[in-house]
């Protein structure tokens, strides 16, 4: 006797605890294993490229804080960055080097949030995302010391970053770093190489690194698939180049892979930090201009290595205050491309898995 | 404590032929006893692991009414009280209404059996452990029969999956308890009681292992929660629960671990027996709140299998470990007992313990070993030649 069966289809989000924000997914399962998928966005869209059109380009700088709203610092960077190519603004050294440490501490902040949630997808029931989100407290904290915000920080600018750091922001710093590597040995100690971790992580959600250069993945997720690929050393800018750092990578592309490749990479970003400090001099932080950037008429892309990816600013300018066409490429977004491919033929419970490690920010993901 | 003769306080003040009402108050009056400790114990209960969990994951929990915010059950039960009550207008009412309450009974069923004293609750029942599998078994249909009533899917795939999963676990847990049946020669809980002259957590540890390892799955706790899985199924089968309904999901939910680490010490940790001049319920309380503390603690630490995972671990580990467990026990009590009484002393339980320990830790080695992912080496990281870093750019 042969029972008849039918695929039951499945509306995982936009409220569910696993989409990360507001992130919406029709799924088709055969019993537990998923056939088919087809993502919804636009549930958190609120028309940040067409704001941008409206606002002088040093206010844009607010709006890209709430792109990524866990990785601020990176969002500003992008955008400053390709305003400054657009209207050829130096920057001055030591805030190059200010950028580069914000960007670093904002890395090891995002990615923090990204490991506590990706363990707390695998069931392990808050105690690990309270343990990350008790690190990336600190740097929240340092953040606040530098620009007095903690979240959307609105740090750097057109020429510069909005102000040197206190005095009392370089020995927190210090500590932050000494403590660091402990807290990560920590967080590795207790989880990493836990049988169950291991069992639901490795082999599961496969990215091959033809299919995620194919799909244009980029930052861990490209890396997890042990493709060697970094702006900050493939197009390095600020300082990058006169810090030394590895590009971790992972062995064959697994949700496993793509979280030690996280964890791996605070590593990286707590050297650079530390070596940032040892070479930063003295000086301006910022390059004096008029109030109002008008940019030559002309178009300029300028990408960054963000958290979760290649952040791209396509910026069009007609000569006037505000840009003609602001044109956001976000990595999470791009590196949903392959999450079909990711997700069909495993379960419900590693549809989740895969979907956290790929570590979308439906900020981004909707703009 | 001499519960079973309650009824005969009344019995002199009755006519003949009306004892029956003196069984009636009595029985009534224990089970409002039963119930009313139950879920006293489980509201304290709800406190500590609140609480502990807090301290696990570096926050403070329930800390606002009354001293340690001790009063926190009360107010969540107040809250859920005045709560609404929303049945889904798809629903299958009479399901949907009964299965909170066909999910708390068999708690309540288990604890009346448990021998807390000299004697449990509702008097000696001489087949004791039958009773307690047969009753816990009848948690999966409450789930099944809420997820069914709530007519909602991810109800229906966490009712599933409990189905599956529960119905694997009562057979290591059965096979494990088997052991104890075996050495201690009897069904009856105040006999295995008795035999403990050594705990028997101590003569059998795999058997231990197993029974804790599938009460954690009958529960549905950590690592086994997929009935739930909060991140995946958004709370399985209480999906559509809510108010008073969902209150009563929780009770049952809160109250099983504390039946499970009774049962526990009632059939490993040897129940009241200890030193004195401690009391025996002292320290009845003290092993139920050891294994209640590590059935938190795993809660507190680990994550979540995938349903055929714990199908695999299930069959492919606890079944085989456990027919071992039976099978030696069997073997050894054979060999040790006393040819015509049949009886063990304390010397040939030590002597089981000394072969069983090397047992336990040699058979759980090598079932890892086989099962485990962390023997599987990985080969190193090598960058793709797909893509060049250190090449110009064009």
């Amino acid at each position: 006797m042969t029972i008849q069966t039918e695929p039951i289809t499945i509306n995982l989000g936009p409220q569910h605890p696993s989409t990360h924000g507001v992130f919406r997914i029709r799924v088709t399962f055969d019993g537990e294993v998923v056939i088919d998928v087809e993502p919804v966005f636009g549930y958190l869209h609120r028309g940040t490229e067409k704001l941008a059109e409206e606002r002088t380009y040093t206010q844009i700088v607010t709006l890209t804080d709430r792109l990524d709203y866990t990785s601020s610092m990176t969002n500003n960077l992008a955008y400053v960055r390709t305003v400054e190519k657009l209207g050829s603004i130096p920057v001055p050294e030591r805030a190059m080097y200010m950028r580069v440490i914000a960007s670093e501490l904002q890395r090891i902040a995002s990615h923090l949030v990204s490991t506590g949630f990706f363990l707390q997808e695998l069931g392990v029931f808050v105690t690990l995302l309270m343990y990350c989100f008790r690190e990336r407290e600190r740097v929240l904290d340092l953040f606040e010391m530098l620009c007095g915000a903690r979240v959307t920080v609105s740090y750097m600018r057109p020429g510069g970053v909005f102000q040197d750091a206190p005095e009392d922001f370089w020995p927190a710093l210090d500590t932050f770093v000494r403590d660091m590597p402990g807290y990560i040995d920590d967080l590795e100690g207790l989880i990493s190489d836990n049988e169950i971790v291991l069992a639901r992580t490795r082999d599961i959600g496969v990215l091959t690194p033809e299919l995620a250069i194919d799909s244009s993945a980029s930052g861990p997720v490209l890396r997890g698939s042990s493709v060697q690929w970094d702006l900050r050393k493939a197009a390095s800018y600020e300082v990058y180049d006169r810090v030394a750092f590895d590009v971790p990578i992972g062995s064959s592309g697994d949700s496993y892979d793509r979280y030690i490749v996280r964890i791996q990479e605070m590593r990286q970003s707590i050297s650079i930090i530390q070596q940032c400090i040892d070479q930063i001099e003295p000086g301006p932080v910022r390059t004096e201009g008029p109030f109002f950037v008008r940019p030559p008429a002309g178009d300029a892309y300028s990408s960054v290595e963000a958290p979760r990816g290649e952040l791209g600013f396509y910026i069009v300018s007609d000569g006037g205050i505000s840009p003609y066409r602001c044109k956001i490429r976000s990595p999470s977004y791009i590196n949903l491309t392959s999450l079909k491919d990711l997700v069909v033929g495993w379960k419900l419970a590693d549809l989740v898995v895969i979907f956290g490690s790929v570590d979308v920010n439906m900020g981004e993901v909707d703009r | 404590m001499d519960f079973g003769g309650l009824h005969r306080l009344f019995t002199d003040f009755l006519p003949a032929g009306w004892e029956w009402i003196a069984f009636a108050v009595a029985g009534f009056l224990l089970s409002f006893a039963v119930i009313n400790v139950m879920i006293g114990l489980t509201a304290v209960y709800t406190w500590f692991e609140r609480r502990a969990l807090g301290r696990f994951q570096t926050r403070l929990g329930p800390n606002r009414w009354g001293p340690f915010g001790l009063f926190q059950p009360l107010a969540d039960v107040l809250k859920l009280i005045t709560k609404e009550d929303v049945i889904p207008a798809v629903a299958d009412k009479i399901a949907f209404t009964l299965a909170p309450i066909v999910l708390l009974v068999p708690g309540f069923l288990v604890v009346a059996v448990l021998p807390v004293g000299a004697e449990s609750f509702l008097g000696e029942l001489n087949v004791g452990i039958l009773f307690v599998i047969g009753v816990t078994g009848v948690s999966t249909l409450a789930i099944f029969m809420g997820a069914w009533g709530s007519r909602n899917k991810y109800a229906m795939f966490g009712a599933l999956r409990a189905v599956a999963m529960l119905i694997s676990y009562e057979v290591p847990m059965a096979l494990a308890l088997t052991g104890v049946v075996i050495t201690a020669g009897s069904l009856a809980l105040l006999d295995i009681v008795t035999e403990q002259a050594v705990p028997f957590a101590l003569v059998q540890p795999l058997g231990f292992i197993i029974f804790v390892t599938a009460a954690l799955a009958e529960m549905n706790r950590t690592p086994f929660d997929l009935v739930e899985g909060e991140s995946e199924l958004a709370g399985g089968y209480i999906t559509e629960f809510s108010g008073m309904k969902f209150g009563i999901f929780q009770l049952a939910e809160f109250m099983a671990p504390i039946v499970m680490s009774a049962l526990a010490t009632v059939l490993f940790l040897a129940g009241t027996k200890g030193w004195a001049p401690v009391p025996g319920l002292v320290w009845f309380a003290l092993k139920a709140f050891l294994v209640l503390f590590f059935l938190l603690w795993v809660r507190a630490t680990w994550p979540r299998l995938r349903i055929d995972q714990v199908m695999a671990f299930a069959w492919k580990g606890l079944l085989p470990l456990a027919l071992l467990n039976m099978f030696m026990v069997a073997l050894q009590v054979q060999l040790l007992q006393d040819p015509t009484t049949g009886e063990l002393t304390s010397g040939d339980l030590w002597r089981m313990a000394a072969f069983n320990w090397p047992l336990a830790i040699g058979s759980i080695v090598v079932a890892a070993n086989v099962l485990g992912q962390r023997r599987i080496s990985r080969r190193p990281a090598a960058p793709s030649p797909l893509a060049n870093m250190t090449a110009e750019g064009d």
